[in-house]
């Protein structure tokens, strides 16, 4: 069974909480709360002003630049503010807040469960309306996918790659949505090609998902150029970079793009919500959460629309268990750790809430780094995270940037593998995020 | 508003610790230790319970009194491991203020000095083994003769190690009859003797067959990897087969004997599994691994067949740590870096 080469750890994977709970409606929530940056790149611009009346799907806030989204109304009722807001990690930000009325959705919208199975769209129509849609990277990076799908001239798409991979820790809403909306994800996938140009799709996903890669085959065998490609179990396989490597052996080079090497990757998630925004006008409007962690009482999959405040969520799911010491946005490895849950809404990045109990939340002591050098073999990008972290200390950027730390990750091998429990990553980030300033700087300059 | 306890990702991790590595080599190395104590006896519990006493000993105390530390590092076991390496690397009937000696030297000189744990340049039971042999030649060559299960301990019978007989065979200004003579004493030992360490020599080093053992636990539990001892190992038995090749071998000894002796004498077995592979002291990449390991392996050769001692291992060993910072500027393969 297939895998990348260089590095990787084996976490436990701690989906047996969540796994197989089906995806359940969390119900609309009195007040939506809408962050105007829900995506990498630009933030987008509001274009409703308060006392507006808006419906589902409406436009609220339209792209800010080229690598932007749109974000659409996923309630209907009243706007009654746009102004600051701050998120679960106490930074600031825009939001619009809109008091929930009834659920009126734009009637161009099919909300019908019918498979619609034929796509006659031109390349240029599906991408339009998927920017319209604005549908971005559901696996965790928020890229704008339509952004994606218009490789830089001079480069061809060769083969879409399906992550289905989901290798986070306790994460399986992907998983779940493989199971239950499998066919949806085939059509999508068929649409991506189209909008691609290209005849092969590879689904990859890892083998402690036995029933979705069944399923997944069994669908893709009614389907032309799809394959169903089982994983070996290691993370951080959903990585993109990793994931190529992967699924069809080639690197994609320091500092490039997968279409470098003829690649693009969508996860399945993403790939549901172009379904539902070419094949039934839905926009980018609700997201399937998991809900988790060793204490939850009701831990599930659940399909929240954007804006409803988590708190509702928790509640679906039984509250916050009593001796929570951290809560985390997304997955253990590369998830955030939220201060409070209140004031902060679902929305386009947010995969998951994880609850770890108090003993599991405080790390461990550091002890002086014995130089074993197991953060240079589990680092899947090969680089040495021992040096990089020191060095970072030491604010020796140009040595930093010699080192490869713009190749860095943050996958969290180093510091997960780190028999002496050195916070590897603590000096790293913000090195990496410095050295990423110098070198703008200088191409900057250079112009 | 509750607040709930925020840090950087990862949020998990798992559930290796510095103490679990170290135990993980002292569990290791009991199989070799059974054998010492049945081949040495009463000498072989004395001389390593010393050691390891001494080594912990004097890493409290400095830590405590010296260093004033808040946090004592003792619970780590690294001094456990680095007492029982000394010990293994000692001849069993050795005085014990020797071996304190040795002790005081390996975690005072060899350890702490730097700071501690992770910082020290050199193997620090090495260090303490090398002054010894320095500071006290005539009782660290004063090899006590295996005699399973002796309860002598300062009063044993003591002979010469097989490399010491090699080496005298070599030696062109000896008389025929007395090179002969060794070559009679070496080819006389069975290979089992070899194998499961009825021979004279350190305390630890003996039983090449436990050792391997010791060996293959530590590479099945990834505490270290195949690099470093299969590339020590490889190049002495090539080196070896060279100089059997080249004639270099002493008269009445085959190729493969030569070989075979090379390896499984001298302490190579408990050096390329054991005190080569300490962490602190080794490179951090594959191939830098690789090269430590052949310059082991060449030095260790070097020092046997032209140096004044018959044994090279711990030189060896101690001349490649020093060699390590540069090792260490060789990267490993980053992603993306072979193909385009």
């Amino acid at each position: 069974m297939r895998t990348f080469k260089i590095g990787g750890v084996h976490p436990h994977d701690n989906k047996q909480f969540s796994a197989h709970q089906p995806i359940t409606e969390c119900p609309l929530p009195k007040q939506a709360i809408i962050p105007l940056v829900q995506h990498i790149g630009a933030p987008t611009q509001a274009v409703v002003e308060v006392g507006a009346k808006v419906k589902v799907g409406e436009l609220l806030a339209k792209a800010g630049g080229f690598v932007s989204a749109n974000i659409c109304s996923p309630v209907s009722g009243v706007v009654t503010k746009i102004g600051d807001w701050t998120d679960a990690w106490s930074a600031p930000g825009q939001a619009i807040y809109i008091d929930v009325q009834g659920d009126e959705w734009l009637p161009e919208i099919d909300r019908t469960p019918d498979l619609v199975r034929s796509c006659t769209l031109d390349s240029k129509t599906i991408i339009d309306k998927i920017a319209a849609a604005g549908i971005v990277g559901l696996g965790g990076a928020c890229f704008p996918t339509h952004v994606k799908l218009l490789p830089p001239p001079g480069k061809k798409a060769e083969v879409l790659i399906v992550n289905g991979v989901e290798c986070e820790p306790y994460l399986t809403c992907d998983h779940q949505l493989m199971l239950e909306h499998g066919e949806e994800i085939i059509i999508g996938i068929q649409i991506l090609k189209k909008a691609l140009g290209v005849d092969r799709a590879i689904i990859g996903i890892e083998n402690n998902k036995k029933d979705a890669i069944e399923h997944m085959t069994k669908l893709a065998n009614t389907a032309l150029g799809i394959e169903v490609l089982p994983l070996k179990l290691k993370y951080p396989q959903g990585g993109e970079k990793q994931l190529i490597d992967a699924c069809i052996g080639r690197q994609v080079p320091s500092g490039a793009l997968p279409i470098e090497v003829g690649a693009v990757v969508d996860n399945v998630a993403t790939i549901y919500a172009v379904y539902e925004a070419v094949q039934k006008n839905k926009p980018l409007i609700s997201r399937v959460m998991t809900v988790t962690g060793k204490k939850v009482q009701k831990p599930g999959n659940y399909s929240v629309r954007f804006g409803t405040p988590i708190e509702e969520v928790i509640a679906l799911a039984g509250g916050i268990p009593a001796d929570t010491g951290k809560i985390i946005g997304g997955g253990p490895m590369m998830g955030r750790a939220m201060d409070h849950v209140e004031n902060m809404p679902a929305n386009k990045r947010l995969s998951g809430l994880l609850f770890l109990p108090e003993a599991e939340s405080i790390r461990p002591e550091e002890e002086n780094c014995i130089r074993c050098g197991k953060c240079v073999q589990a680092c899947p990008m090969g680089l040495e995270p021992y040096l990089l972290s020191r060095l970072a200390e030491l604010e020796m950027y140009d040595e930093l940037e010699k080192h490869d730390i713009m190749d860095c990750i943050d996958c969290g091998c180093c510091v997960y593998t780190c028999p002496a429990n050195r916070r590897l990553l603590d000096s790293m980030r913000p090195g990496k995020a410095k050295v990423g300033a110098i070198l703008r700087e200088r191409a900057a300059s250079a112009k | 508003m509750k607040q709930f306890i925020v840090a950087p990702a990862p949020h998990a991790h798992g559930s290796d610790s510095v103490r679990k590595n170290m135990l993980l080599v002292i569990l290791a190395l009991v199989p070799a230790y059974a054998v010492s104590v049945w081949q040495f006896g009463i000498g072989a519990l004395i001389t390593a319970a010393i050691s390891i006493l001494a080594c912990v000993g004097t890493e409290w105390l400095i830590s405590r009194f010296v260093l004033k530390e808040k946090r004592q590092t003792i619970g780590d076991l690294s001094a456990v491991l680095t007492g029982l390496l000394l010990a293994f690397n000692l001849p069993s009937s050795i005085d014990w203020w020797i071996v304190l000696i040795g002790a005081v030297v390996a975690i005072g000189v060899g350890k702490m000095t730097f700071g501690g744990l992770g910082q020290n340049p050199f193997n620090p039971a090495l260090v303490g083994r090398v002054f010894l042999l320095i500071s006290f030649p005539a009782q660290m060559t004063t090899w006590p003769v295996a005699k399973h299960f002796d309860t002598g301990y300062l009063d044993a019978e003591t002979g010469a190690t097989p490399l010491y007989y090699l080496k005298h065979m070599l030696d062109k200004n000896a008389p025929m009859a007395e090179r002969l003579g060794s070559v009679k004493s070496i080819t006389e030992i069975e290979w089992w003797d070899y194998l499961s360490g009825a021979m004279g020599g350190s305390l630890g080093e003996v039983c090449a067959l436990a050792l391997i053992l010791g060996g293959i636990i530590l590479i099945c539990t990834k505490t270290i990897t195949w690099h470093i001892p299969v590339s020590i190992i490889a190049t002495v038995a090539l080196f070896a087969a060279c100089l059997g090749w080249a004639g270099m071998v002493p008269d009445g000894m085959e190729t493969y004997q030569f070989v075979g002796y090379e390896l499984l004498t001298g302490g190579l077995m408990l050096g390329a599994f054991f005190m080569a592979t300490d962490y602190v002291t080794s490179p951090m990449t594959a191939w830098g691994k690789i090269i430590f390991g052949i310059g082991i392996g060449v030095l260790v050769m070097v020092i046997r067949t032209w140096g004044a001692y018959p044994e090279g291992m711990s030189f060896a060993i101690l001349i490649m740590n020093a060699c390590v910072p540069l090792l260490n500027k060789i990267r490993p393969t980053r992603f993306g870096e072979k193909k385009k």
